[in-house]
């Protein structure tokens, strides 16, 4: 492998068509500390995108066009895992790519071992910080809800990383760059498109107007002790510009859409706050990673105290609204 | 039908979790069938009892794990939620295989499966609870050549035996997504695909790529400050969240 800055990193962007959110400028920022930095788009990058692409000083984006027996593979199937991994195996080859780096999602991690599996490169899933050690890189990962920390370092090349979202502060470059986009040609192995998508819909108003859960520095949780009310929680949320989420049991009473959880999403913002929320293993080993842990419970014996940093004991329907309303005075008094 | 279920012998979340010698600490008494292998052989139990009586007849849920003895206990809750037959595969060789190793053996062990007679769907859960890397079911697909469907919140088998048809429905991160294969594929479902059935009282009567340079265990957090609320918790939070320069 190349001596350290001198690597090559390959980026996968999420959303090259609107706009790049914090996660994958997160990815460009740990990528530019390796060396230099390409993207892989699958669709069209916006102007918007090529603009970000230029202040993060990414000076290439190589746009899939797939085919597969000598049909242009376009819209939903561009998104099919194993095309994606497909892709991302022609571009690292393009790029001679020394690690390629993509959003932690589910989908994003099946692409990344399905690439791994493609290329023969060492995968970590889920890391939480990559540097450089060397000879090889080196990732670190939270495990077992956040109770234990590992350091890998990944022995092959290329290298293959899903990072963490909030694992770094996105950061500019010193000087912007003018970004090319040029065109990735990719034939498809048969197996690619073996299944068929039906149909695929994006819920553009997830979360309207707040940061998404996965990605935001603070999240506001509500659970059981809400009673289904999730005004006192959203207030909060909006005091403290947060993304809300729940427990699992208040998104199956239909209380809220998503959960943090260990099936849920998986939540390390650096300020957590539950409410209403007794705690249980599973809700843990989605927030327990957060940096700081702030709960409001009326049960004083309450479990998830026990990780908090800060706790109040008392009715969430009157510490929330007083939190927030402080909150907004704090602000406004800040200008 | 033939369905092969492949279900994974955890550590008990529950129980006090760790590494030693740069793996992760395995012992029988504190383990469990992986909470979300219940939701993979739900499914596939679901789908046998679905079919006409004839066919159900000649049908087999295989639940099949890559593990040393520990992972009977695994084996044995499969056996008592109404799975027919059991596979364990079991080798030094494989002892701590990565997310690859992994796939590699599993995949193998359903190609001897299906060299007896044809398998027609592999499922699984959406993750394991100790690694939760959630990437062996894509690799399971790669493996095999076969279509991957994953990550199910819901599915539907259609057709006639031959030619049968796998549709899943799956929300993830705000994309509502429909999918379909044909048989053979490999599924994987998420918790949200079924509620898995209690053991069966009569059925349990009668039955390196990367390497770990480091693992330690993070300090315990500080107790908390905690607060009462008599009238000013909401200010005492908001004033701790400005302290610590939080907002």
């Amino acid at each position: 492998m190349s001596t350290p800055g001198t690597r090559t990193v390959l980026v996968l962007l999420d959303s090259a068509g609107t706009e790049l959110r914090s996660p994958v400028l997160e990815l460009i920022t740990v990528g530019r500390s390796l060396g230099r930095v390409e993207a892989v788009a699958l669709e069209a990058p916006s102007v918007g995108v090529l603009a970000q692409l230029g202040a993060y000083g990414v000076a290439l984006v190589r746009q899939a066009e797939p085919s597969s027996g000598g049909e242009v593979v376009t819209g939903d199937a561009l998104h099919l895992t194993p095309v994606v991994a497909e892709v991302l195996a022609a571009a690292t080859r393009a790029s001679h790519a020394d690690a390629v780096l993509l959003t932690s999602s589910f989908p994003n991690k099946e692409a990344a071992a399905r690439l791994a599996f493609l290329t023969e490169a060492g995968l970590v899933v889920d890391a939480s910080a990559l540097t450089d050690g060397g000879t090889h890189l080196v990732a670190d990962k939270r495990v077992f809800a956040g109770s234990w920390d590992v350091r890998s370092e990944i022995v092959t090349d290329p290298a293959v990383l899903t990072l963490r979202a909030n694992s770094v502060v996105p950061q500019p470059a010193d000087a912007a760059v003018a970004t090319e986009v040029d065109a990735l040609r990719v034939e498809l192995s048969p197996a690619a498109t073996a299944a068929r998508v039906v149909s695929r819909t994006v819920d553009e108003s997830a979360g309207a107007g707040r940061p998404a859960l996965g990605e935001a520095a603070i999240v506001v949780a509500g659970g059981r002790g809400t009673n289904g009310d999730f005004g006192p929680v959203t207030e909060l949320a909006d005091a403290l510009g947060a993304a809300v989420g729940a427990t699992r049991d208040a998104v199956y009473e239909g209380w809220h859409d998503q959960f943090v959880g260990q099936t849920g999403v998986t939540v390390a913002p650096r300020l957590y706050i539950g409410a209403g929320i007794s705690g249980a293993p599973h809700h843990r080993g989605g927030m327990q990673a957060s940096q700081v842990i702030v709960a409001v419970n009326n049960d004083p014996e309450c479990p998830l105290f026990e990780i908090s940093d800060f706790a109040v004991v008392g009715d969430l329907a009157d510490v929330l609204p007083q939190a927030a309303e402080v909150l907004r005075e704090h602000r406004a008094s800040q200008g | 039908m033939r369905i092969v279920v492949a279900v994974k012998y955890v550590p008990d979340i529950h129980a006090d979790r760790g590494f030693e010698g740069g793996r992760v600490v395995r012992r029988a008494d504190e383990g469990t069938l992986n909470e979300l292998d219940e939701n993979a052989v739900e499914a596939a139990l679901r789908l046998k009892e679905a079919l006409p009586e004839a066919e159900r007849e000649t049908s087999e849920v295989i639940v099949l794990t890559v593990a040393g003895p520990d992972a009977d206990g695994a084996v044995r809750r499969s056996y008592q939620l109404g799975a027919d037959r059991g596979v364990r595969v079991s080798d030094d060789a494989v002892a701590g295989s990565d997310y690859f190793g992994t796939a590699r053996v599993l995949a193998a062990a359903v190609r001897r499966l299906a060299d007896e007679a044809p398998v027609d769907l592999v499922v699984t859960g959406m993750a394991a609870l100790d690694g939760l890397g959630s990437v062996v079911p894509a690799l399971l697909a790669a493996e095999l050549d076969l279509p991957q469907l994953t990550l199910a919140g819901k599915l539907e088998v259609e057709g006639e035996p031959g030619a049968r048809t796998a549709r899943v429905t799956r929300e993830l991160d705000g994309v509502e997504e429909v999918l379909e294969a044909p048989l053979p594929a490999v599924v994987s479902v998420t918790d949200h695909a079924n509620d898995p059935r209690m053991p069966n009282f009569k059925l349990i009567m009668a039955g390196a790529r990367s390497r770990v340079l480091d693992a330690s265990p993070r300090p315990p957090r500080p107790d908390a400050e905690i607060v009462v609320d008599k009238g000013e918790g909401g200010r005492a939070l908001a004033e701790y969240l400005i302290r610590n320069d939080l907002v």
